[in-house]
């Protein structure tokens, strides 16, 4: 088992590798100067020159990629082009939401998906069967903003029973924080607990077909210990694997949950960044997220492992 | 008492076409036949909201039709009026009406998703096929970008390639083509592996077709199903990505009606005018439906053990 999490660990570092260097092209053909965007368009020229100097863009490309690679692995983001704050101030402070959102919105999704999916596999073809289809595809097809929009006017301004806007403090007060988790962690979390609710309804229906599930009927085991025991424990994998995918497909779509809630984030940096060509910020903040999607597919190789000890051989 | 076996009644057996076996399983599959329907209705709604096809002819503008006012007349007077009989989802901000400009705004996203799966669709299905037939060192490479790709969530990646590219309706389909390529390698690389084990394909190599030749006659229609149906859900979430990208300001250019940029003006009066907001949201809900029903269907019928 070790020499498999050695092994997973070393194959994700050239794939890290390619995602840094692909990040730092990119970011290099935006089209326009950045030193002078970030100066304006009445900056003199010796201003923007100097900018251009302070920000190492004189120097030839292959230097500036070696001092990215460099500084990255001293999670030295540098400072905000804008604001000229450093970087790693602002993710330090954005980060614990975003990952505190996505991991809400991921657990909602398996905490909901898997009974409900588990349910409608026992009721196969009949009624419950077929509206939890309907509303699981209706689910897939409502996009996050207008959710989000619908919860806020119901809960937040009919109802008045949780907070629209904001993330409150999360590092000061976390218990009284929770209230303003519970709209964009449900907004954020709809589609993947609707496609969970699929893949274990047909994952569970799979297994339920199987002679070890009829043997241990034919036992006289209650239903119940068979279904968990049994059938769920089976279902497991691709449950683990399309937890894994949704993790890291959330964590991208997090940026927009964040923008209609007004969370702050790394969604709020990012959109920020493109919005006014802040590109220090803009790289290190796409780093991030690509960082978390090669350590998220990692866990659930890892957990794939755990759980299927063939894999792992 | 036993019959001769040739007095029989014998069924009477028409033996059908191909298009007409496929028709017949796909028009028995409801969910895949509604969500046929709708597409059909969506693509008219489309196409008919103006009277272009006479006014290319006659060299004039078009005139709306099916639309009932012109998505782009402005009457400030009655702005933010409720619906009524005339507006029957109401003014938005600039006194437009809300009705004319979500029909208009189906272009956008029929356009969008359509072109944008297209592009991403045909160079995914050829890098694909590419990799899974040729093997060896081609295929490490583009799979293993395709990995780099796929480390990028997909709402970073349509941003980070709008970063590049700029705003406008032609870049936010090459940022969403892109966007969804990497899925179509995937699912053709892993089919193409296993339809060229196939004998007829050995056969066919045997006697001497040519490599491209086989790839085009022998293994591309057999995996073509299966692109269909991916087309169609990436149809889907390419109609909600654009959506998305509207909402947060990175569009289609202000005068042009789209939904997700319709919804972003409305969210301001929320409480007072729910309606800019709420409608467009339907809309975007019935189409990404109406793809998602006809491919969840559709691959009902292609593989009807799974569904997910």
């Amino acid at each position: 088992m070790l020499r498999y999490i050695i092994r997973r660990i070393i194959l994700a570092i050239p794939i890290l590798l390619a995602v840094f260097t692909l990040v730092f092209l990119v970011v290099r053909i935006i089209p326009g100067d950045p030193a002078q965007s970030a100066l304006g368009d009445y900056a003199s020229k010796e201003a923007v020159e100097a900018l251009r100097e302070r920000m190492g863009l004189n120097k030839p490309l292959l230097v500036q990629y070696f001092h990215f690679l460099g500084d990255l692995v001293r999670l030295d983001f540098g400072e905000s082009l804008i604001s000229g704050k450093p970087i790693s101030e602002q993710v330090a402070y954005a980060l614990p939401y975003t990952l505190e959102l996505t991991l809400a919105a991921v657990i909602f999704g398996v905490l909901l998906g898997v009974p409900l999916g588990v349910f409608t596999a026992l009721n196969r073809n009949n009624a419950i069967d077929y509206l939890g289809r309907v509303l699981s595809l209706a689910g897939l097809s409502v996009p996050a903003f207008y959710f989000g929009i619908l919860l806020i006017l119901i809960f937040a301004v009919e109802l008045g029973w949780l907070p629209a806007v904001g993330g409150g403090d999360l590092v000061g007060e976390p218990f009284k924080s929770l209230k303003y988790l519970v709209l964009p962690a449900v907004t954020l979390g709809l589609i993947m607990t609707t496609s969970v609710t699929r893949l274990s309804r047909s994952a569970m229906l799979n297994v339920l077909s199987e002679d070890y599930v009829r043997t241990a009927r034919a036992k006289g085991l209650a239903e119940r210990v068979v279904l968990i025991k049994h059938a769920l424990r089976a279902a497991l994998l691709p449950i683990v694997s399309i937890t894994g995918f949704w993790a890291a497909s959330l964590i991208g779509d997090s940026v927009l949950t964040e923008f209609i809630f007004s969370r702050p984030g790394l969604g709020k940096m990012l959109v920020g960044a493109i919005l006014q060509r802040d590109y220090t910020a803009l790289q290190s903040v796409m780093v991030i997220y690509a960082a978390f999607v090669v350590a998220i597919n990692l866990i659930t190789d890892l957990t794939y492992g755990l759980l299927d000890p063939r894999i792992s051989h | 008492m036993e019959q001769d076996i040739n007095t029989l009644e014998q069924p009477i057996v028409r033996l059908r076409s191909q298009r007409e076996r496929l028709w017949h399983t796909f028009s028995r599959n409801r969910t895949a036949l509604l969500g046929l329907i709708m597409v059909i209705v969506i693509v008219l709604v489309a196409t008919f909201a103006d009277d272009w096809f006479v006014a290319v002819f006659q060299g004039r503008d078009a005139q709306h039709l099916l639309a009932p006012f012109d998505p782009a007349k402005q009457d400030t007077r009655s702005r933010l009026q409720p619906p009524d009989e005339a507006h029957r989802m109401g003014l938005d901000t600039y006194g437009r009406d809300v009705t004319s400009r979500i029909i208009y705004g189906t272009r956008v996203s029929l356009l969008v998703g359509i072109l944008s799966v297209a592009l991403g669709g045909a160079i995914g299905t050829f890098l694909g096929l590419i990799a899974g037939y040729a093997g060896g060192k081609v295929e490490d490479w583009i799979m293993r970008s395709v990995d780099v790709l796929m480390a990028f969530p997909s709402l970073i990646m349509g941003l980070m390639v709008l970063a590049v590219l700029g705003p406008g309706m032609s870049k936010m389909i090459i940022a969403i083509g892109i966007m969804c390529s990497p899925a179509f390698v995937r699912v053709v690389h892993s089919s193409t592996l296993s339809v060229k084990e196939n004998d007829f394909v050995l056969a066919a190599r045997s006697i001497g077709v040519g490599k491209f030749r086989t790839v085009r006659v022998h293994i591309l229609p057999n995996i073509l199903g299966e692109v269909v149906v991916l087309a169609s859900i990436y149809t889907a979430t390419a109609i909600r990505v654009e959506a998305n990208l509207s909402f947060i300001g990175l569009g289609v250019a202000p005068p042009t009606p789209a939904w997700g940029t319709m919804i972003r003006d409305g969210t301001q009066y929320l409480t007072t005018a729910p309606w800019i907001s709420i409608f467009p949201g339907l809309a975007i809900l019935i189409t990404v439906l109406a793809f998602n029903l006809l491919g969840d269907g559709m691959r009902d019928i292609i593989d009807p053990k799974s569904y997910t």
